[in-house]
């Protein structure tokens, strides 16, 4: 069994000085009634120092008669415990190497011989050297050491197979040597069997951590052979390291205390996290010692963890129930409407704020408002037990309106309310949620509705009526329009008429004036020629009267039309001129023009512009004593507008004064005892010609300087 | 006609008027025929056969529109020039005087020296043409 070894943990130098052999026989005197022990120590020491890699240590048993296997170095540790062999077998080669002289050489075919056997050492042959006590050099020896046959036998071998067979004669002195050995090993055998059958690995270490004894679970940890594996050495020597360091710390701080320990499993590297309880036991041959039990609490740390995580999980669960809850709360409480859950039995389980209003009360309030609480809570009882009875489907919706009142106002509040059930998984009624929607606002709407419909239709007759009206008017207007219409025909008709009546008369005066003045009565007497003479003067000054008053209205009337041609106002100039070439005679003033050279072709009323003219260059004449008049036309660069100035010498106007003698019947001097003839209508009717062919008169003049007059008309008259 | 001076027919309805320019066309040297309405007015015409006529335009019974619109539908009469007299002087006045066939216009008051000159005019137009 493996777990007989017993080794060091430190190693030295496989150097055989004088100092290793003194340590081996230290350890000799240390234990020196332990056999074994010191058999199993030899066999190290040679691995150690004189690099035997296989040796077994087998000694004589005298009572027994048997060759038995003490220890062993590299052979596996049946070999060395259920080794045994009769002395009686005279002639097996072992038997005879234990009376050879020195070391003999074994076939190890020979003793395969024997059934259920087989050498440690494989097909080949080894060594036997023989074990000789100190008393006597020539009895047969005490033990034999079994070496590969190839290993040379060094001073090391030979010296120590001499101080081993010393020993072994010294022990087996005292007693018999089997049954000390048959002793140790049954004791052993039940302490390792006792101390492995702990699942916790247990270690008796020196006070430095060198492993002393471990059970078979320590020695997982803790020990490695060098056929092991790289890594699981290296876990190992890492463990080693980590248990000293906690034994020395154990050691200083609180030798009793539990700690943890966290090592590594040489089997896959996982973490193992232990507690270790060491105590220290005083020994009086092996001086003082530490046990240490270690308990592997990796799996209830995980468990632990375990735990805590679940309960993180859980409380992490709590919380979002708990987030959900509010926020369904903070929803519930959001909402305008009332809103009240009741449970299967109709108590009440949730309301928000609106519904607090309506079903709780104060309880220092006055008992109106308690029973307005009650009588509420009794109405929505009511609504609601229909539901609780199951008189609805599952997933069906209640609806009705229900009649409550505020508690604090007495405020009557129509509700419509809307209640449905809430199953659980089994379709079990777990609970009614009910809304409740305040219609007052609603009923409001409503009646608002209701008047802004009568409104509207009132709005709408009234409109008709009014429309009808309208039409009536309207008609009454198109009627009056008619009416105006003839009635303006009949005054144009009437005053073309009265013109014919006027001049008829007129005509005969004038002609007859006419007649007598042009002799057809023979010669007339001076003064008799003077006064018809005033009675022409003044029947033509009536006649131009008629005529202007008879042009005012037609312009008036509208009865004016524009009759649009082409013409050249050059030309409509001079056909004036020359229409007025007696008056200008008669003026005994210069009179020119100064026609455009831009051939000024208009597109507008000739007859009107033609009026305007004459009327402008007669006024001109009049009012001029002495010097000239000049007429002048011109034409625009753009050809769109033309116009006529005629400028004369003559007395002029005062700025004041430029409007009003365009104004009906005026002139400057509105004196009755006037110097000047005329209706004063002349500038009047001019202005209003021009304005009709979409032009203007202009007046430049001050008072003695002369005066320009300046027609300015579009060169083609608006449509 | 030749040696006799040209007879000119006044028509008018306004005596006073008619009998002035009778006058004083015979005055000037011309034979003066008179009609006091449009149905006179045709009579005279055909009967006398005028060198010119002088026509009223406003006129009882058939007016001068009427009485020359006859008288220039006519093969017999339809050379005659005709000078017509109105005192309308609203605007289209003449411009309706010539769509009924006068050859002339001239708007009242119209002196008699004028109108003279326009028979003169009117009547050497006609020796030309």
């Amino acid at each position: 069994m493996s777990s007989l070894q017993v080794r060091t943990m430190r190693v030295s130098a496989p150097v055989t000085t004088h100092a290793a052999r003194l340590e081996l026989l230290e350890y000799f005197l240390a234990h020196h009634d332990d056999l074994l022990r010191c058999a199993q120590a030899s066999l190290d020491w040679l691995a150690r120092h004189a690099s035997v890699r296989r040796v077994l240590c087998l000694a004589v048993d005298g009572e027994a008669s048997q060759l038995v296997g003490l220890a062993g170095v590299g052979v596996p540790a049946d070999d060395v415990e259920l080794f045994s062999l009769a002395l009686s077998e005279s002639h097996d080669p072992l038997i005879r190497a234990l009376s050879a002289a020195g070391p003999t050489v074994v076939r190890a075919a020979r003793i395969n011989g024997h059934p259920g056997r087989s050498t440690p050492f494989g097909a080949g042959p080894f060594a036997a050297i023989p074990l000789r006590g100190a008393r006597d050099t020539d009895d047969d020896a005490v033990g034999l050491l079994l070496m590969r046959s190839g290993t040379p036998i060094s001073p090391d071998v030979s010296w120590l197979a001499a101080v081993l067979g010393q020993k072994i004669d010294q022990i087996r002195g005292r007693g018999s040597l089997a049954e000390e050995v048959h002793k140790l090993r049954r004791e052993r055998a039940l302490f390792f069997t006792i101390i492995n059958a702990v699942t916790d690995p247990i270690m008796l270490t020196d006070t430095e951590g060198r492993l002393i004894v471990a059970n078979a679970r320590a020695e997982k940890l803790f020990a490695a052979t060098e056929e092991e594996s790289e890594g699981r050495r290296r876990a190992v020597e890492l463990n080693n390291m980590l248990f000293s360091a906690a034994l020395s710390r154990t050691a200083v701080e609180a030798p009793s205390e539990a700690r943890e320990l966290l090592l590594v499993d040489p089997s896959d590297g996982s973490d193992l996290l232990f507690e270790v309880l060491s105590s220290t036991v005083e020994d009086p041959r092996e001086g003082t010692g530490i046990v240490s039990v270690l308990r592997n609490i990796t799996d209830l740390r995980r468990a632990t963890e375990q735990i805590e995580e679940n309960y993180q999980k859980l409380r992490i669960a709590e919380l979002a129930v708990r987030a959900e809850r509010d926020r369904l709360n903070l929803i519930i409480d959001s909402v305008a409407d009332p809103i009240i859950v009741t449970d299967q039995s109709g108590a009440t389980v949730l309301m928000n704020a609106p519904a607090e209003e309506l079903f709780t009360v104060a309880p220092d309030a006055d008992d109106t408002a308690q029973r307005t609480v009650q009588s509420n809570d009794a109405h929505f009882s009511s609504f609601i037990s229909g539901l609780l009875l199951g008189e609805t489907g599952p997933g069906e919706i209640r609806r009705g309106e229900i009649g409550l009142m505020n508690p604090n106002t007495s405020e009557q509040i129509p509700v419509e309310a809307i209640a449905g059930k809430v199953l659980s998984e089994t379709g079990e009624l777990t609970a009614v949620v009910t809304i409740l929607h305040d219609r007052r606002e609603a009923l409001e709407r409503t009646r608002l509705y209701e008047q802004l419909r009568v409104a509207s239709d009132e709005l709408q007759m009234r409109v008709q009526s009014a429309t009808a009206e309208l039409a009536t008017q309207n008609e009454l207007l198109r009627r009056q329009a008619i009416e105006l219409e003839q009635a303006s025909r009949l005054k144009s008709q009437f005053l073309a008429n009265m013109s014919h009546e006027f001049r008829t008369p007129l005509n005969a005066i004038l002609g007859y004036t006419h007649m007598l003045l042009q002799g057809v009565a023979g010669e007339l007497p001076a003064n008799v020629k003077r006064q018809l003479t005033r009675i022409d003067s003044n029947g033509r000054h009536l006649l131009t009267i008629i005529n202007e008053i008879l042009d005012i209205t037609r312009i008036e009337a509208g009865k004016m039309p524009m009759q649009v041609s082409e013409f050249n106002l050059n030309e409509l100039v001079s056909e004036v001129m020359t229409e007025l070439d007696p008056v200008i005679t008669r003026s005994r003033l210069m009179v020119s023009a100064r026609l455009s050279p831009e051939s000024p072709v208009m597109v507008t009323d000739r007859q009107k512009v033609k009026q305007i003219v004459v009327n402008l260059l007669t006024n001109a004449l009049k009012f001029t004593h002495q010097g000239g008049v000049e007429i002048g036309v011109e034409m625009e660069p753009d050809r769109r507008t033309a116009s006529v100035a005629v400028t004369d010498t003559g007395i002029g106007i005062a700025p004041e004064n430029h409007e009003k003698i365009f104004e009906d019947f005026r002139q400057v001097d509105d004196s009755p005892s006037r110097q000047y003839g005329g209706t004063g209508l002349g500038l009047a009717i001019c202005r209003r010609l021009a304005n009709a062919l979409g032009g203007r008169i202009t007046l430049q003049s001050n008072l003695g300087e002369g005066s320009t007059f300046t027609l300015t008309i579009p060169a083609e008259a608006p449509q | 006609m030749n040696d006799k001076p040209p007879l000119i027919l006044v028509v008018d309805d306004y005596q006073d008027a008619r009998e002035m320019y009778a006058e004083y066309l015979q005055f000037s040297g011309f034979r003066v025929a008179e009609a006091k309405n449009g149905n006179e007015a045709v009579e005279q015409a055909f009967a006398l056969k005028p060198d010119l006529i002088l026509m009223d335009l406003s006129l009882p019974g058939i007016d001068g529109w009427e009485a020359t619109r006859r008288l220039k539908a006519d093969d017999a009469t339809r050379h005659i020039p005709i000078v017509a007299l109105t005192g309308h002087a609203l605007a289209g006045a003449s411009e309706g005087a010539k769509r009924a066939g006068c050859d002339s216009f001239v708007t009242k008051p119209c002196l008699p020296d004028d109108l003279v000159v326009e028979v003169r005019r009117m009547l050497n137009t006609v020796k030309q043409g």
